[in-house]
């Protein structure tokens, strides 16, 4: 086990380098740096200012020295200057961070919350009444665009109740900014909660036709027990898989629902860092995210190994 | 007799009294507006958007101002500002400020004449910490230099007589910056002696400041704090405005199909239809073969059918127009009968196109051997839409156009190097004058002269018509540069587009001018009567 998580773990690290070279040459790619965006908000290029410009930000340097310079940088926990704000770039990423995070975990939580259960009742009630009206629902989850059912939240909020529910930063109390977080993140949860849903459906089907569900039923085990105990624990593992995708998705991914209702978040934050080609920005916070996405999968399969005790990582 | 004539006096004065009740301003409250995005900085002088100078307008003076309660932008609307008065010499060379005594920086240091010295210094490039980025630079190209007379007089030195100079420093482009303070800290923390003081800007989320209880105009401005609130979903912020979540939309932001459902969803809510003084314009790279010709030049001018832009894209209340915004609200344009008369301009759009066609076809073009072109714009929707009208119109002179989207970000480095044949640009304009409107985007040495278009002969008459002090005689020349435009077709003018600006109807003192989009941000009039 020692040695698997050793390996594991020098794999994630030669990922992350792998990473920060392919953002760091797709971002030099893309047309145009900033110093075409700073001259597009005012109308004109100075190509000798714009030079000037260049060289104060180190863009005139080779590649190569740009990027040992960064991750020299970061390595030393140094950010750098974001180039729009001028300010050092952990003081732009980090206060969008805990913003995110809030959201994603409401919207896991929902996800779970009303996924796996409705799932398993799905899969023990199989086509019955219940099961189509849940199906239809969770196909629906999965068909809605985030933006359209962001928007018809927002609509209907202001037709019914006279206000709307965006994001403040200044809402006074822990409450109030759990309601306006659990809106959008109900909104995202609906989506993520059907593919939740469906999956733990399917999978539970297939383990409630294994030999030894029979034979549990056969030993007079409760129905509860026979669902809960025997069938869910084998039929999470594909789910707590999909769940861990959805966790490392919803820190980078929100752009739709943060943008509809106002989120300060990092997906829109990182969005707009790209429209700016605001290069420490982007390339710290793509870092920030492969991280989160790496140790989740990692822990992962860590888990599989707690839940299915046939998985044992042994050399 | 005198007593009844005192008597109806009195009676006039105690109806205009009744007839409007004098509302005593209330102070307090958070004055709240959406933006429509984050300002790229918070340095109006280094910008040339409406999104910097709207939000941050209210933290800085002016020497002089356009009157912030009147609609609309003259001369005879420029009020006194950090300048009490202003005088110019007998050969109008020299415009002299008295600056008004006792003004302090939001940082606790006095205003002086040196601030007013140091300000222009960095936008003529004398000043070692200059702008990293100058746009209205060709505004002061006129400026020889400005000296000082102790703390309280200023004075600018110009080359030569220019009477509409003192406009530009009543623009909301044109605030005086603090001396002590790096034109890089005026983008991030800027200092100004304004009603407003910064407090912070969170990009994607807000931009925050606060009264400054030690501002200059006693007793203003009326609110206690002013924030921003940045929501780039046009849906979200126009619903968070019916909700009642903003005591104002950004401005110009509503447009005339939104205005509709914004007063059937906010049936109280005041909005104001005014031009934007924004064109939308056609480019031309004439170096571009076969465009080189001025023949297909023409023949483009002549499918161009404003009516049918204006119909589609603003329901049919844009203003067809020639470079200076046209009458009502314009103070220099043509009226429409005159401006009919020029290239291009004709009402009988089936007529000009058959001749645009005859001249294509002798240049060899055909409906079976159409002109293949890129029609290139940027990848906005103000920008798209009309671009999408333009090939359609273009199509009935055999020119076959294909949309060409670039990326907002290499868009004015693309058209600078000359890198489009044809293309659909958008250009705002600061401030209703002449001088503005021509030496920016017409003279040779401007760098804003997007197409770089040069005509000596123009370039002389716009100097001409800029040191005429006679408003008559100018205003002549003005339309004599109009012709010569439309026949260079530099930059044909398509349209200049109206939107509406909405407000709750608590929102007093706020008056929205109707001959530009960048000059009556200060606030410092606006109450809440809540």
């Amino acid at each position: 086990m020692g040695a698997y998580i050793v390996r594991r773990l020098l794999l994630m690290f030669v990922t992350l380098i792998g990473m920060s070279i392919l953002i760091f040459v797709m971002l030099r790619l893309v047309p145009g740096n900033i110093t075409d965006i700073i001259f597009d908000s005012a109308g004109f290029v100075n190509p000798a200012a714009k030079k000037k410009i260049e060289k104060q930000l180190g863009l005139d340097q080779p590649i190569a020295v740009q990027y040992i310079t960064w991750i020299g940088g970061l390595m030393r926990g140094d950010l750098g200057y974001a180039y729009v704000s001028e300010k050092p770039a952990i003081e732009e990423i980090l206060p969008r961070i805990p913003v995110t995070a809030k959201l994603a975990l409401l919207a896991l939580v929902f996800s779970t919350m009303f996924g796996v259960p409705l799932g398993v009742l799905s899969a023990v009630r199989q086509n019955t009444w219940l099961d189509y009206v849940l199906r239809v629902i969770s196909l629906s989850g999965l068909s809605l665009p985030s933006f359209w059912l962001g928007l018809l939240i927002l609509m209907a909020f202001v037709h019914f109740l006279g206000w709307i529910p965006i994001y403040r930063s200044d809402t006074g109390s822990i409450w109030q900014e759990f309601v306006l977080l659990s809106i959008p993140a109900a909104a995202v949860g609906f989506r993520s909660s059907a593919l939740v849903m469906r999956l733990t459906r399917s999978s539970m089907l297939e383990v409630l036709r294994q030999d030894y569900i029979r034979t549990a039923r056969a030993k007079g085990a409760s129905e509860t027990a026979v669902n809960y105990d025997h069938a869910l624990r084998n039929a999470v593992l594909p789910v707590v898989t999909i769940i861990g995708i959805e966790a490392a998705f919803l820190i980078g991914g929100l752009i739709v629902t943060e943008t509809v209702f106002n989120i300060p978040g990092v997906a829109r934050f990182l969005v707009e860092a790209i429209r700016w080609r605001d290069y420490p920005i982007v390339q710290n916070l793509v870092m920030f995210i492969a991280i989160i996405v790496v140790f989740v999968n990692f822990l992962i399969d860590m888990m599989y190994a707690v839940l299915d005790p046939r998985i044992k990582y042994e050399e | 007799m005198r007593s009844r004539l005192a008597f109806a006096v009195a009676l006039a004065f105690a109806a205009v009294g009744l007839a409007t009740p004098v509302l005593a301003q209330k102070q307090g409250g958070t004055l709240r507006i959406y933006h429509r995005s984050n300002p790229p900085s918070a340095s109006i002088h280094e910008e040339a958007t409406i999104d910097t100078v709207q939000a941050f307008m209210g933290v800085f003076n002016n020497l002089v101002v356009y009157d912030q309660t009147k609609p609309l932008n003259t001369p005879e609307t420029i009020v006194p500002d950090l300048a009490d008065s202003w005088a110019w010499d007998a050969t109008t060379t020299k415009l002299t400020f008295k600056l008004h005594p006792g003004v302090k920086w939001h940082d606790g240091k006095p205003f002086t004449a040196k601030d007013v010295q140091c300000t222009w210094n960095k936008l003529t490039g004398k000043d070692p910490d200059d702008f990293r980025k100058n746009p209205r630079a060709i505004w002061w190209h006129n400026l020889k230099e400005v000296t000082v007379n102790g703390d309280l007089e200023a004075t600018f030195v110009l080359n030569r007589p220019q009477l509409s100079f003192l406009s530009l420093f009543a623009s909301g482009y044109t605030p005086v910056y603090p001396c002590h303070v790096s034109t890089k800290d005026m983008r991030t923390n800027p200092i100004g002696t304004g009603p407003f003081k910064f407090v912070e800007f969170k990009r994607g989320d807000s931009i925050k400041f606060v009264r400054n209880p030690d501002y200059w105009k006693a007793g203003k401005p009326y609110v206690d704090a002013f924030e921003w609130k940045v929501i780039e979903n046009r849906s979200t912020r126009i619903l968070a405005f019916v909700a009642g979540e903003f005591d104002m939309t950004f401005g110009t932001d509503v447009t005339i199909p939104l205005l509709k459902d914004v007063k059937s969803q906010a049936p109280k809510a005041i909005c104001e239809v005014a031009p934007t003084y924004v064109s939308t314009n056609l480019i031309i790279n004439p170096s571009a073969p076969p465009f080189n010709d001025p023949k297909i030049r023409q023949a483009m001018a002549l499918t161009l059918d404003r009516k049918a832009y204006i119909d589609t894209l603003s329901g049919g209340i844009a203003n067809v127009s020639g470079a200076m915004l046209p009458p009502p609200e314009g103070v220099w344009g043509m009226p429409p009968e005159m401006m009919e008369k020029m290239p291009g301009y004709s009402t009988d759009v089936e007529k000009s196109r058959a001749e645009a066609r005859k001249i294509m076809e002798g240049l060899g073009y055909s409906e079976a051997k159409p002109l293949k072109v890129k029609v290139s714009t940027r990848n906005i929707s103000v920008y798209r839409d009309p671009a999408v009208l333009l090939i359609d119109q273009l199509k009935k002179i055999y020119i076959d156009g294909e949309l060409e989207i670039i990326d907002n970000s290499i868009w004015h480095a693309k058209v600078t190097r000359k890198e489009f044949a044809v293309g659909l640009n958008l250009t705002g304009i600061g401030v209703d004058d002449p001088d503005v409107v021509f030496y920016e985007n017409y003279s040779c040495n401007s760098e804003r002269n997007l197409t770089q278009y040069c005509n000596k002969d123009v370039d002389a008459l716009i100097d001409k018509q800029s040191q005429e002090l006679d408003k008559q005689k100018r205003q002549t020349i003005v339309w004599e540069i109009e012709r010569k435009l439309a026949e260079d077709l530099a930059r044909p003018i398509i349209l200049y587009d109206r939107a509406a600006t909405c407000w709750q109807p608590y929102l007093k003192g706020f008056v929205l001018h109707h001959n530009s989009i960048y000059n009556n941000w200060r606030y410092e009039d606006v109450w809440l009567d809540k």
